[in-house]
């Protein structure tokens, strides 16, 4: 019986290997999560795109939960969320821009058309700050607690069901926390 | 044969100058005073991988997060940051994803250790094995008895 058994283990093993690669067929390596979690925001000194005079750092964060959201007027999945990024500042989220590797010119033209739901639009034209977030891809949002803690990744597009079912939930439970 | 022999040469050295063109045209040219600095920096372009392009190393990727990750690994080597500081601030910002050659941790013994560990269980099987196969073993009484019969019956026919 032990025998008849033991002419089962490829059969088996084939299984096994046939299941792991078909799960890493539909594993999107794109949407991994950020090395930032749970890592203070990085440190920063940007001007903004509407007045290069006014500069901020990351002191900019300190007290409400904010949503940083990495986007530039080149990219074209960032004008596909703007209308979600409308709808989260009309609902009382707090969105601070972050443009990357953009022109002021392109980046106030891009919100003159589109709207401009960030409180604050920081200005980032090589990119440093992107860097620094470990940005490989525009649009990226991090989701920003009080103490500046980073709580919560989204790379690509903001979908309206990313908004009803993961960022506004967790903003409310940062609120909250 | 002569005129294959010519073709050969021919068609290996019109690959060869393709090669040359096609990477060429991915990287930049980087200039290090020390040569000892240019080799590291080889070395660790090429154990690095592209955020952005999944299976390429940062030294092979033409997309601009590796241009940009390569102006950093070669402005840390001028000045004076280790192979290993330098691996460490893109890891802090990128995660352990950019690294081709992960770093042993509780989360990659079985990466590392998987394929010794499989040696070994073959080693293990095989010498049960051979062990059983070749181990002769002393007929009891009755098997002696019924060889006995066997040859016996043999014998007479």
């Amino acid at each position: 019986m032990t025998r008849r058994l033991l002419l089962l283990v490829p059969l088996v093993l084939f299984a096994g290997l046939a299941v792991f690669l078909y799960r890493g067929l539909n594993h999107d390596p794109v949407g991994r999560e950020s090395a930032l979690i749970g890592r203070e925001f990085p440190a920063f000194s940007l001007a903004t795109v509407a007045d290069p005079d006014v500069r901020h750092d990351a002191s900019l964060l300190a007290g409400k939960v904010t949503l940083v959201n990495v986007w530039g007027a080149w990219c074209p999945t960032c004008r596909e969320e703007m209308p979600q990024l409308m709808a989260l500042a009309e609902q009382g989220v707090r969105l601070v821009g972050v443009d990357y590797k953009d022109t002021r010119e392109a980046a106030t033209e891009f919100l003159d058309t589109l709207g401009d739901p960030f409180a604050v639009n920081l200005f980032d034209p090589d990119g440093t700050l992107g860097f620094d977030l470990g940005v490989y891809g525009a649009p990226e949002s991090f989701l920003v607690d009080r103490d500046g803690i980073i709580r919560y990744h989204h790379t690509g597009a903001i979908r309206p069901e990313n908004v009803e079912q993961e960022i506004l939930p967790r903003v409310q439970r940062w609120r909250d926390d | 044969m002569a005129r294959r022999l010519i073709r050969t040469v021919l068609l290996a050295g019109l690959l060869t100058a393709l090669l040359g063109v096609a990477a060429a045209a991915t990287i930049e040219v980087r200039d290090f005073d020390d040569p000892q600095l240019a080799r590291r920096y080889t070395t660790l372009t090429h154990q690095l991988r592209c955020p952005k392009c999944q299976n390429e190393t940062i030294a092979a990727s033409a997309s601009p997060i590796a241009a940009d990750m390569r102006e950093r690994v070669a402005a840390m080597l001028e000045a004076g940051r280790s192979d290993r500081e330098i691996q460490d601030f893109l890891v802090q910002r990128f995660g352990e994803y950019v690294l081709y050659r992960p770093r042993l941790s509780p989360r990659t013994w079985l990466l590392w250790g998987g394929p010794f560990l499989l040696v070994g269980l073959g080693g293990v099987i095989l010498a049960w094995r051979v062990r059983r196969r070749t181990a002769p073993r002393a007929l009891d009484a009755a098997e002696r008895r019924r060889l006995d019969a066997l040859l016996d019956r043999e014998d007479r026919s």
